[in-house]
Order: C-alpha cells, then sequence, then structure tokens
C-alpha cells in the first residue's frame, strides 16, 4: 500500500484526555498543509442518536443498553469514514473517541485493511488531576451533555464517567502492541513513545504532535505600517514606510507597552517596511525571509489597473482562482503556504509572538489559525494599522482586533461579480480600492 | 532608541570603534538553527557496542553542520586508541580489570576537556560525546561536567537486542576499526561478541519512569522501529529528534544529476526558464536507458518546477514529483544573463561574488546559504526514502552532494557538477560512496573555477551577507573561530539606518544578553554592506 492510501488516525485515552483538542487540531494543520482531512467525533454521533443525556449511567460497562447504542454510534461513524476517505477523496480521518479496549481497536484496524486504510493510533495519557480538572473545566462545561446541570454537577457526572472507562481501560501496549503504528503522549508532551512510523504523513503528524503545547499564551498578527507603495496602490516592492505608517509603528510601541507581554518574540519579514515597523518598537526582533511578501513575479510593483492593462488574462485566471493562481515568475498563495509551514511550526513551539508581515502572509496565518478554507483564504480581511490578538481557547482561537486609529489606504480587492477573460477592464477593476 | 543592552556597558568608545571596525572584518554568519541554540548543547551517546552510536553521532554531526550549528564527535575509542596504542582482546574491557577501568575514565576525562575546549573557546554549539556511557555513575559524571559549564544535555540511547542487525554492524564497521588490524573476520566476530559481553554486566538503560525521568533524551530502540522521547527542552533538540526519527539503515541509493543541456546553457546564459537542447533531449534518452539498466526497485523520481528538469524527467516514462525547491538558485537581476554581461553591466556583483561564492546574494535574488536553507526539507525526506532519482540544476546539486559528502561551505560552490552527467550516491559504513556516471552525450562545461586571485578591493566592500541564514560546515572544518552569535539588529542599526535595501539582520538578542556578558573576548560580528549597494 503505496503513499496514495488513505490514512486513518485513531485516538486512544479516557475522557478529558484532550483528544479532541488533538483531532481539531491535527486535522486543521493538516487541511492548511493542503491534505484533505475531517474528523468523526463519536460522541458526536452519539448526541444525535440519544437526543437527551441523562447522566453517566449510561457509560456503566454493564449497561447493555448503552454499550449497544455506543457500538452503533461507532460504526456509524466508520461508515462515513469510509464514505469519506473511498468516496469523497479525502486522504485523512481523524475517528476520536475513547477507543480504550483493545477489542474495539482490533476491530477498527480490521475496518481499515479491508478497506485499504493506513491506520495510526494517537494516545494521550495523563494522570496529572490539575490537568484533568481543567480540560474538564474548559471544554465539559459548555458541552450539550451538561446545558442543564450547575458546574459542580456537570463535574461530578464527568468523573463518574471517566471511572467508567477506568476498568477496562488497555492502554496501547510496547509488547502486545509492538506491529501497530502509533504515538504515545504522555503528561502533556511531556514524553512520547513512538512505534513504527511507516510514511511520510505518519512522521510529519508526530513531528506536528511533539511540538505543540497547551501553555497560555497569544500571538499578535499585523502588517507592517502602511508603506510608499501601498499609498500608490502598486503591489510588492520593497518600499519604506509612509508618515502614516511610521505613526503606526509608534502607535503600536505603545500597545504593546500597555499589553504588557510576557516574554514577548518579535519576527519580521525582511523587507523595509516590517523591518522598519519593528524597529520602532526599541526591542530586539527576529527577520525571517519565510515571511516576506507574496512574490508578484512580473506584476511586481505595478498598480492593478497596470496590471489589467498589460496582463488582463492573467489578471481574470487570479480572480477566478486565487488560491491557485501563480504570478509569472513569482508565487501562489498555495506556494506561500508551503513556505510558511516551518514558521507556524514555530509559531506552534513557542509561547508570545508578535508577527510583524504583510497581507498575503498574514491572510495565511491567519487561515491557520482560524481553519478557513482556501477559498476564504485570499480574501480575508487584514487591514492596515490592525493588530490581531489570537488566542488559544478551548477547541479553537479567539480573535480580538485592535485597530490603533491611524488612518491609512484600504489594499484589499474583493473578487469581482464578472472573473470571465473576456470581461471589460471596467469589470475588472470594479473592486480596486482607492489610491493615490 | 531604547535597547535592552547587548554589549558590555563597560566598552569605552575607543574600543567599541575597534570592536566594530573588526566586527567588520570578521563578519560572522550564524545560522537561524544556531541561534535558536543558546547555551552549548552536550549529545551524550549511550548503548552497547555496535548498536549504531557511531553512525547517528556522524550523521546527526554532519546533518547539524550543514544547517549551520557548528557540530563536533568526541569518540572515546579513539582516545582509548591513543592512551593504549596497541590493542590485545576484550580482555581490557573487563569490568573487573582495574587498571583498564582507570585507563578508560582518564580517556573520558581527557575527551571531556576537549569539549570544553571546544564549546567554550573554539565556537562549537554542539558537541556529540560518542562512548557507550552504559553506567549510571559515568552519565552522572557526564551531567555533573556540563553542569559545571552550563551545558545542556540530551541524551541518545540506541537499544538493540535483533542479533542479525548486531552481527552486521560488527561486519561492517568493526572488522575492519584500527582495533583489529590483522584478524580474520571469525576472530574479529568472537573477541568483539565478547566484548560486548563485558559491558551488558554493568549496563543501566536510561529509566523513563523512574531515575532518569528529569533528563531529556530520545530511546531509538530497534534501529528506528520505536522511539521513546523524553522532555525535549529546545527547538534544536526538537530538530535532532525529527532528524533521528526520519534517518533509516536500509539500503538504498541516491541518484544525482542535472538537467539535459538547455538552450540557456548553450548561450551561456545563468537561471531562466529554457527547454533542453538537442543533446538535451539526447541525454534524457541515455538517463531512461540508464534507469532501465540500472533496474532500480520503486524508484522516485524528483524534478524542480523548471521546464529543463521536467522535459528530461518526461523521457523517462515514469512518474516523477516536482518540487518548486528543487529550483534553480535565482540570480535576481542577473537572471538569463551571461557572466560576460554581468560582469560589463555589475562589475562589483561579480567581483563580490568571487570574493564570497557561497554567501554572496545576487540582488533581488539568492545566495547559496539561501539555498541551502530552502533544500533542508528536501534532504529530510531524501533521508526517509528508499531510492530516488533528483533531476535538478548545477547549484542545488552542489548543496544536495555537500550534504552527502560533508562538504563545507568553502568548498561547495565549486564542486564539480558536470552536465550529463549521473552521481550515484551510496551510504557505506560512516560515510558516503560515489560512483560518477558520464552518459556520454556532449555538453557544454558550465563550471567557473575558484579565481586564482581573489579581487580583495581597496574599499574593502564587505561581501552581502545576509546574517543568519545556514551556513554549512563541514565536520572537518573545525577552525577555531569565537563563540559564534550575533551581534543583534540594534547593532547594525545603529549606523544604517534607514536600513538598505540589503540589511540581513536577524538576531534578536536579549535572551543572550546575559551570555554577552560572560563571553567578552568572543564578540561576534557582521558587516553591514554600505547603502550605495542597496541597487535592486
Amino acid at each position: 500500500c503505496m503513499t496514495n492510501c488513505p490514512t486513518l488516525i485513531v485516538t486512544v485515552g479516557l475522557p478529558a484526555r484532550g483528544k479532541t483538542y488533538i483531532s481539531k487540531k491535527l486535522t486543521r494543520y493538516l487541511n492548511w498543509i493542503g491534505v484533505p482531512t475531517k474528523e468523526f467525533n463519536v460522541g458526536d454521533y452519539r448526541r444525535e442518536c440519544l437526543k437527551i443525556y441523562k447522566s453517566f449511567e449510561f457509560f456503566r460497562p454493564d449497561n447493555e443498553e448503552g454499550v449497544k447504542i455506543r457500538r452503533q454510534c461507532a460504526m456509524s461513524a466508520l461508515n462515513d469514514v469510509r464514505q469519506y476517505l473511498s468516496v469523497e477523496g479525502g486522504q485523512v480521518a481523524v475517528f476520536d473517541a475513547t477507543n480504550t479496549t483493545r477489542d474495539r481497536r482490533g476491530t477498527i484496524m480490521k475496518f481499515a485493511e479491508q478497506n485499504g486504510f493506513k491506520v495510526f493510533f494517537v494516545e494521550s495519557v495523563c494522570e496529572d488531576p490539575e490537568v484533568i480538572a481543567q480540560n474538564i473545566v474548559q471544554v465539559k462545561l459548555e458541552n450539550p451533555d451538561y446545558m442543564n446541570c450547575s458546574s459542580e454537577e456537570a463535574i461530578e457526572d464527568f468523573m463518574e464517567r471517566i471511572k467508567c472507562y477506568e476498568t477496562s481501560y488497555q492502554p496501547l501496549d510496547e509488547d502486545l502492541d509492538s506491529d501497530v503504528s502509533y504515538i504515545k503522549i504522555m503528561d502533556v508532551g511531556r514524553r512520547y513513545l513512538v512505534n513504527r512510523v511507516v510514511d511520510h504523513i505518519q512522521s510529519r503528524i508526530v513531528y506536528y504532535l511533539m511540538n505543540i503545547h497547551i501553555t497560555p499564551r497569544s500571538i499578535y498578527l499585523c502588517r507592517h505600517g502602511e508603506s510608499d507603495l501601498n499609498i500608490k496602490g502598486r503591489i510588492g516592492g520593497d518600499s519604506g514606510l509612509s508618515g502614516r505608517g511610521k505613526e503606526f509603528a509608534k502607535r503600536l510601541r505603545n500597545f504593546l507597552e500597555e499589553q504588557n507581554i510576557k516574554d514577548l518574540k518579535i519576527w519580521t519579514s525582511q523587507m523595509k517596511r516590517t523591518i522598519q515597523t519593528a524597529e520602532c518598537l526599541g526591542v530586539p526582533y527576529e527577520q525571517w525571509k519565510s515571511l516576506n511578501e507574496i512574490d508578484a513575479g512580473v506584476c511586481e510593483e505595478m498598480m492593478y489597473e497596470e496590471i489589467q492593462e498589460h496582463f488582463p488574462l492573467e489578471f481574470a485566471l487570479r480572480d477566478q482562482d486565487k488560491y491557485r493562481y501563480r504570478y509569472p515568475k513569482g508565487e501562489s498563495y498555495e506556494d506561500l503556504v508551503q513556505r510558511l509551514e516551518p514558521v507556524i511550526m514555530e509559531l506552534e513551539r513557542q509561547e508570545n509572538v508578535l508577527v510583524i508581515c504583510h497581507q498575503a502572509i498574514m491572510r495565511c496565518l491567519l487561515a491557520y489559525f482560524l481553519d478557513k478554507t482556501s477559498h476564504e483564504l485570499p480574501y480575508l480581511k487584514c487591514p492596515l494599522h490592525t493588530v490581531l490578538k489570537l488566542t488559544p481557547v478551548a477547541y479553537g482561537c479567539k480573535v480580538e482586533s485592535v485597530y490603533l486609529g491611524v488612518e491609512s489606504v484600504n489594499t484589499h480587492r474583493d473578487r469581482p461579480e464578472n472573473v470571465n477573460v473576456q470581461r471589460s477592464t471596467e469589470d475588472a477593476l470594479q473592486t480596486v480600492p482607492a489610491h493615490l | 532608541m531604547a535597547a535592552r543592552h547587548q554589549r558590555p556597558s563597560a566598552a569605552s568608545k575607543s574600543s567599541a570603534e575597534a570592536k566594530r571596525t573588526d566586527l567588520k572584518n570578521n563578519e560572522k554568519k550564524c545560522s537561524w538553527a544556531s541561534y535558536m541554540t543558546n547555551s552549548p548543547l552536550l549529545i551524550v551517546m549511550i548503548g552497547l557496542p555496535a548498536r549504531g552510536k557511531t553512525y547517528m553521532s556522524k550523521k546527526l554531526t554532519r546533518y547539524l553542520n550543514w544547517i549551520g550549528v557548528p557540530t563536533k564527535v568526541f569518540n572515546l575509542g579513539e582516545y582509548r586508541r591513543e592512551a593504549v596504542q596497541s590493542y590485545k582482546s576484550y580482555d581490557f574491557f573487563r569490568h573487573d580489570n582495574e587498571e583498564a577501568m582507570e585507563i578508560r575514565k582518564q580517556c573520558a576525562l581527557v575527551a571531556l576537556q576537549d569539549v570544553k575546549t571546544y564549546l567554550n573557546t573554539e565556537g562549537g554549539q554542539i558537541a556529540v560525546f560518542d562512548a557507550t556511557n552504559t553506567t549510571r555513575e559515568r552519565r552522572t559524571l557526564i551531567l555533573n561536567f556540563a553542569q559545571e559549564n552550563t551545558y545542556k544535555v540530551f541524551f541518545v540511547e540506541s537499544i538493540c537486542d535483533d542479533p542479525d542487525v548486531i552481527a552486521e554492524n560488527i561486519m561492517e564497521v568493526k572488522v575492519s576499526s584500527p582495533d583489529y588490524p590483522e584478524r580474520d573476520r571469525e576472530s574479529v566476530m568472537d573477541d568483539f561478541l565478547k566484548r560486548i559481553e563485558c559491558y551488558k554486566v554493568t549496563y543501566q538503560p536510561l529509566d523513563p519512569d523512574q531515575h532518569d525521568k528529569n533528563l531529556s533524551f530520545i530511546q531509538v530502540i530497534n534501529v528506528g522501529r520505536r522511539f521513546l522521547v523524553n522532555r525535549v527542552q529546545d527547538y534544536i533538540q526538537s530538530k535532532i529528534v525529527y532528524y533521528l526519527m526520519n534517518i533509516h539503515v536500509h539500503c538504498h541509493s541516491i541518484y544525482l544529476c542535472r538537467h539535459g543541456e538547455s538552450q540557456h546553457n548553450l548561450e551561456r546564459r545563468i537561471g531562466g526558464d529554457s527547454g533542453l537542447s538537442e543533446r538535451g533531449k539526447k541525454f534524457a534518452v541515455e538517463l531512461k536507458g540508464f534507469v532501465k539498466e540500472h533496474n532500480l526497485s520503486d524508484l522516485k523520481v524528483w524534478t524542480s518546477q523548471l521546464r529543463c528538469t521536467i522535459q528530461t524527467a518526461e523521457e523517462l516514462g515514469v512518474p516523477y514529483e516536482q518540487w518548486k525547491i528543487l529550483n534553480e538558485i535565482d540570480a535576481g537581476v542577473c537572471e538569463e544573463m551571461t557572466y560576460k554581461t554581468i560582469e560589463e553591466k555589475y562589475p562589483e556583483e561579480f567581483a563580490l561574488r568571487d570574493q564570497d561564492k557561497y554567501h554572496y546574494r545576487y540582488p533581488g535574488g539568492e545566495s547559496y546559504q539561501d539555498l541551502v536553507q530552502r533544500l533542508e526539507p528536501v534532504i529530510m525526506e531524501l533521508e526517509r526514502q528508499g531510492n530516488v532519482l533528483v533531476v535538478c540544476h548545477q547549484a542545488v546539486m552542489r548543496c544536495l552532494l555537500a550534504y552527502f559528502l560533508d562538504k563545507g561551505a568553502d568548498d561547495l560552490p565549486y564542486m564539480k557538477c558536470p552536465l550529463h552527467t549521473v552521481l550515484k550516491l551510496t551510504p557505506v559504513a560512516y560515510g558516503c560512496k560515489v560512483e560518477m556516471f558520464d552518459l556520454k552525450v556532449e555538453a557544454v562545461n558550465t563550471h567557473r573555477d575558484r579565481p586564482l586571485n581573489k579581487v580583495t578591493s581597496n574599499s574593502m566592500l564587505p561581501p552581502l551577507i545576509r546574517r543568519n541564514s545556514f551556513d554549512p560546515l563541514s565536520s572537518q572544518d573545525q577552525i577555531k573561530r569565537p563563540r559564534l552569535y550575533s551581534m543583534g539588529s540594534m547593532h547594525s542599526h545603529s549606523h544604517v539606518f534607514p536600513p538598505p535595501a540589503f540589511s540581513g539582520t536577524r538576531f534578536s538578542r536579549v535572551s543572550e544578553g546575559a551570555e554577552l556578558q560572560q563571553r567578552e573576548d568572543s564578540l561576534n560580528g557582521f558587516s553591514t554592506p554600505d547603502t550605495e549597494e542597496g541597487s535592486t
């Protein structure tokens, strides 16, 4: 079974061990790097089936009715997995459930073998009561299962629920499971056991899982201050800051001081305008070449009007598929994502970071954090002089947008209605923002 | 501008001036990976003999040097061979042989002293201590040593109980070891196995659950079938773990060649995206024959996204993958020019490139240094794969070759990679065997040798250097240099603001401020290009 075999990732672990957190994050990452991935949460299926959750009693191992329903839900989910991987063109499916017995895992492996899927287990083991308690508070209390209880009741019930699984829990075993491909994550990443990684995608998954953490922190994204070329409505290039751009840099400095961020790292690209912005902050910063703006190739430093005049076909093609379109002698958004992957990996490793970058770059990074599709990505709004503060929370990311009050041009060009290559100049330039 | 202190405040103005001039002259290039490692790192191998420790040590060292982190291996066996001129038998290694035990301990101490010299005064960033280190006592000694010197420690333990693997190791590397100059294979095998038994008696593997749970380490089990990773502390340890998890010991060969001769090659033009010439097409056909002849199972073929490599691969009639990062070095404003035109149009640039071909970056383009950085994922993937044929370009091929053959930044840009020639690289013992296949199709020669008289212009213009890109050193490239770390962007901008087009400073220095105080003597520097050079 060679590289194009779909992969079935199977989570393993007691409740409140971060399985869904890992599933969702991994799914988001894989989709961002272009591997079609979908997660299948058996708990969701159970909630569909059993409209009302009464109590932990449902999960008691001696509750025959409960056991039957849970097995059916798992089967139903696996069927959808098969549909996704075999018919809908998915590449990776993440089967998110406790999967705590060897028996259940055996069933899944058989299913995978019958359908030609590779299996990779991700087990999360944690005995730290504080971490578990925090998990419960962060994600279980908001869960539909506990809509109508008080927090204390919910926590108490959930702890009983965990107990139901504990007696029959058979963790992945070095000897008994020596032929199985898996990673065992212990104590939220303090230790990992990795067994039989068989291909590139599993190796990438392992590397990713080993670099993420759950220490609270925030990521700040913003663009450079307004540049001289921005004012003229020209794309690309390597110009310096305008007067207003410099003002923004000053305000950014004040903003950071107010925020009083612990151990903030600052990253810029290697282009003048981001460097000049960072310089005003008066603190050390690092320059990454991979944060440079998208290379517009032959269209560098042109106005959209000029692109329409000289390359109307290219201009239309770009509007037709802005994510994949590559400027002649330049790059596409798709290329950008590839070159930004190490940046994302490093952002995952780090704690508080401010990234001063460019419009296309910021769109790519934002799409990763906010789980935007390749259709949405090239049209995400990233205005100048606005800082986005991203704070991981529960299964996602909280976004706060702070406009620093310095006027600037708008560089956002929406998708025009008419993307036909035969369109008129007027139609093509319909959405071009104003400039000098 | 307000700055956190990055230089010893005691520096007087004149000595600061002197330092600045000094810095201009000794530009040091610190790679991104190197920056991310603040304190020096001591990697400590653990394992019984014939478990692949030296193999991993050398390979890891070669990789780390290539990505620009100065690394060196300290092999205890070599120290022991120095001390005990002739090896007699495995009796030396018996744990009840007191005299020998003393000698072995002394060797370890001497080796550690050399580690200290390398990390503290020779600019080393990582030292790999390659020895069995099988007892807790020995490891405690090393941990104490590291703590005294504020080094981080990362253990790499290789555990293997597969007798076939062990026997093969012994055959491949021990039979030819200096310890066994005359012996025949069987007696070597016999003696060596007894040697291993001596160690087994006192072997205490790492215990992740109790005794060693606070140490940072990776256990590599049965040649990579399983790994246990504990407490990875930082970026470089994470990269080391990733690398070790991706290498394997299966037999495989990597074939490197350039695209067939292109139209631009014929016209002596660099870069661009032209198609194959007639001779180039002929080469592609010959290449197809070559691939068939060599009967490579499951051969993967990779090309760049430029026409010439794609056309070459098309001829092979097998599926191939296009990688953008295999594209030729971007010559920026010089794209599609001939060297003659470049010399006429940009004489300064031309001279600068000859001065330091590795670091020189074409205006609007790339340097070899940049290439190495963008090729790193290719290297990682080549390590993972089996048989691969990479159809690429001259500069790209040089970078890849430098990784496999352990060549440093000085040699890399002058490695010979002629058209219509396939290089076959086969890992063997601790290195790489190279076989060259000239497919006998005529082509132009695109190789420019190192100029005999390096141009040193009076204006002492420093080469256009971007700090903080990768700077491959070879494992042999261990010349004395002061501790590598950057001066940080604050320094550069104090005399070039507004920044010129090519100020490539990249370091943030805050976290290294403390070290700066300690290591005053090893101030490192870089030079920023004069603003006049900032033409695009």
